[in-house]
């Protein structure tokens, strides 16, 4: 205490200030969670800190990113899709059964294939919202059981097994031409494709504006329910595209395919800073919330936690997660005050 | 005095809405009615099966458990929230139950030990709620994970089973004899409880009141933040002895028992004409729409429809009945005269709708030709 001269108060005051500047940025926030949890992981394993089990986390979350991110730009509009699981389900059901008819196949065609089906069955929710003024939550719950429904009716409760599938889709997801899985590299480039279509396109900050003030966009000159329209498709699409990654990756298409998924991209989402309210929301904070629920699963293993209690574990971080970001932010609104 | 009603009575004649002799049987819960005549109607001609008092006794008693936590779903759904844990809930304190069962502990004992867990449980979701002030959706998905993976760790991959008779009978047993299941009883006894205090309390007038605008309630010195913790711990509540039931239902407990139930839940409820925003619903639409989603999906069994494939048909009804009351609005409100763009657009999802299900048909014929 004696040193506390007014310099050194000073100094330490606007160190505070930077410090809560910095976690004032949601990712700042969530990177430092995600660094005192390697931090922690690593003194108890340290084959957590090696490349491969970073590729392996990579690899993990892929999926869950490139769903996450079409979840979150649902989500800035104040809506919610709840289908995403469902039509992961159905949409992988349809081209495992496609693929295996056409074993020759280009392996590209079953991509378009899969998000062509995947904005269709988007196009259906987009249309029951905008159109039928279907609350988006009702909308998709109602879809997530008939497209649930439709997997079974289609299969008629068969599975895909891996056999059946060819080599070339499997590898779809797990090649590494180019240094990195496939699949990673194509969530990174889904990742940067979205960032720039709501950062730097029209459309993308029309998402935004939306979402913030749904009532004022129309006054802008903002066509508010072709935006709705839109991101239910992007959903669906996006939802498609990781349909054919998912069978290729697990190699095999089966009835509950996804089954639960939905509320994982939704967790992700909110991890990462997405408001469930509409409105906020960043590409980066998404696929760090998404890295650190994958963080979260594949240290849970590395520490020898038992499996029945790692699904507890990530619920109650996840819990963590958002309550020490809400405390953050209003230590952050009183400072300002 | 009495000129005083009088010109009360003038005022709501000019200010009130017009209401033809119509708009009574206009309710929701008409149309329910309406729905299940249809439903028992069409399932009398299409099965002999259908009205026989012995199966319908033995199917009623598969829903209690979603009735049991619809009860107090309706109450958070009226206040604007949602509650998404309830069925990960009822599958912890279920398990809870047959963990310490299966130590040794008094079947009475343990069950009151569940029902307190999930009462803490529905708590914790009320002071993340209503103190903190996280979005409902956000808690309640946080410990959806966080109470099925107590389940789990609780059992692990085991099950519990060899409950006594005496325990069964809450899941099993009849009231005195007669047809009526003892969860049946249960559920009827609570919902009108429940319902009670919706429409004939001033708790339950806080209730919409909270729905229609939470900001103007909390001004108006309701204690808002109390009301939401007294409800979500209700919701545990309900949610633990619904599971209590399920387990003495089936006779056994196993950690994954109702994954999914929560949807089922908000569906009943949403289905009953309890508006998602919150503000509007009933207790007797809410009870019609399980009876309706019972009856549905009994017959659908009976017609062996497997239960996924059943939920085609629960789920079009859910959107339907939000969809076609609104179009019908719409169309009334803006005249007859519908443009050309919206027809050609109209003319475009036909025809995407169509070019989907031709795909769909013609992409499994052969493989499933070939099984």
């Amino acid at each position: 205490m004696q040193n506390s001269t007014p310099a050194t108060q000073s100094i330490r005051s606007s160190l505070s200030n930077l410090l809560w500047t910095l976690v004032r940025y949601r990712e700042a926030g969530i990177s430092i969670f995600i660094l005192l949890l390697v931090f922690v992981v690593t003194l108890r394993a340290p084959s957590f800190l090696t490349m491969d089990n970073f590729n392996d986390i990579l690899l993990n979350i892929s999926i869950l990113a490139i769903v996450a991110l079409a979840q979150t730009m649902v989500l800035i509009t104040h809506g919610i899709d709840l289908s995403v699981s469902a039509v992961i389900g159905l949409v992988g059901m349809m081209v495992a059964f496609v693929v295996k008819q056409n074993p020759e196949m280009p392996v590209i065609l079953a991509v378009l294939l899969g998000m062509t089906l995947g904005a269709v069955l988007g196009s259906f929710n987009g249309l029951i919202i905008t159109r039928g003024n279907v609350p988006p939550i009702i909308a998709t719950l109602g879809t997530l059981s008939i497209y649930r429904g439709l997997v079974f009716f289609y299969s008629q409760g068969t599975w895909i097994n891996s056999f059946e599938l060819p080599k070339n889709f499997k590898m779809l997801s797990k090649g590494t031409p180019l240094g990195l899985p496939n699949m990673v590299i194509i969530a990174i480039l889904v990742a940067l494709a979205v960032y720039y279509f709501l950062n730097h396109t029209r459309t993308g900050r029309d998402i935004y504006a939306v979402g913030t003030n749904p009532d004022a966009a129309p006054f802008a000159g903002i066509r508010k329910e072709r935006i709705i329209f839109l991101v239910y498709v992007l959903s669906g699409l996006m939802a498609g595209l990781a349909a054919v990654l998912w069978i290729s990756r697990f190699e095999s298409a089966q009835t509950n395919t996804g089954a639960g998924f939905e509320l994982q991209t939704v967790a992700a989402s909110v991890v990462g800073g997405v408001s469930t309210a509409g409105g906020v929301g960043t590409v980066p904070g998404v696929l760090l919330g998404a890295l650190l629920l994958g963080i979260i699963q594949n240290s849970l293993t590395l520490i020898r936690i038992s499996p029945f209690w790692q699904l507890a574990a990530q619920g109650l971080l996840i819990l963590i997660a958002v309550i020490s970001d809400k405390w953050i932010l209003s230590r952050v609104e009183r400072t300002k005050k | 005095m009495s000129t005083h009603t009088v010109s009360e009575s003038n005022l709501i004649n000019e200010y009130a809405p017009k209401r033809s002799f119509l708009a009574f049987f206009q309710r929701w819960e008409w149309m329910l009615v309406g729905l299940i005549l249809v439903d028992v109607f069409i399932n009398m001609r299409l099965t002999p099966y259908f009205l026989d008092a012995r199966n319908l006794s033995r199917t009623s008693s598969d829903f209690m458990e979603i009735g049991l936590m619809m009860l107090p779903m309706v109450f958070i759904i009226i206040t604007g929230n949602i509650d998404l844990s309830v069925a990960s809930n009822m599958g912890m304190s279920a398990s809870f139950m047959g963990l310490l069962h299966n130590m040794g502990v008094n079947i009475w004992v343990a069950a009151g030990a569940a029902l307190l867990l999930g009462t803490l449980g529905g708590m914790l979701n009320g002071y993340l709620v209503s103190k903190v002030k996280l979005p409902a959706l956000v808690v309640t998905l946080g410990t959806y994970a966080f109470y099925r993976g107590l389940a789990y760790g609780f059992l692990g991959d085991q099950a519990a089973r060899g409950y006594p008779e005496a325990f069964t009978y809450f899941g099993q047993g009849k009231v005195f004899q007669t047809l009526i299941p003892f969860s049946v009883a249960l559920f009827l006894f609570l919902a009108v409880i429940f319902g009670l205090v919706l429409h004939r309390t001033t708790f339950g007038r806080y209730l919409f009141s909270i729905g229609n605008n939470e900001n103007a309630t909390n001004y108006s010195g309701i204690p808002v933040a109390k009301i939401k913790f007294i409800i979500y711990t209700l919701s545990g509540f309900m949610a633990s002895l619904a599971g209590l039931i399920l387990a003495a239902r089936f006779g056994s407990t196993r950690p994954d028992n109702g994954t999914g139930l929560e949807l089922a839940v908000i569906t009943a409820a949403v289905l009953g004409g309890v508006d998602i925003n919150g503000g509007k619903g009933s207790m007797l639409g809410a009870g019609l729409s399980l009876l309706l989603i019972g009856l549905m999906r009994f017959g659908m069994g009976l017609m062996n429809i497997q239960g996924q494939v059943q939920g085609i048909a629960i789920g079009m009804l859910l959107i339907l009945s939000i969809l076609i009351p609104s179009v019908v609005r719409s169309i009334s409100a803006t005249g007859k005269n519908i443009n050309w763009r919206s027809a050609i657009s109209a003319l475009a999802f036909l025809l995407i709708f169509i070019l989907f299900f031709v795909f769909f048909f013609w992409s499994r014929a052969a493989v499933i030709a070939s099984v």
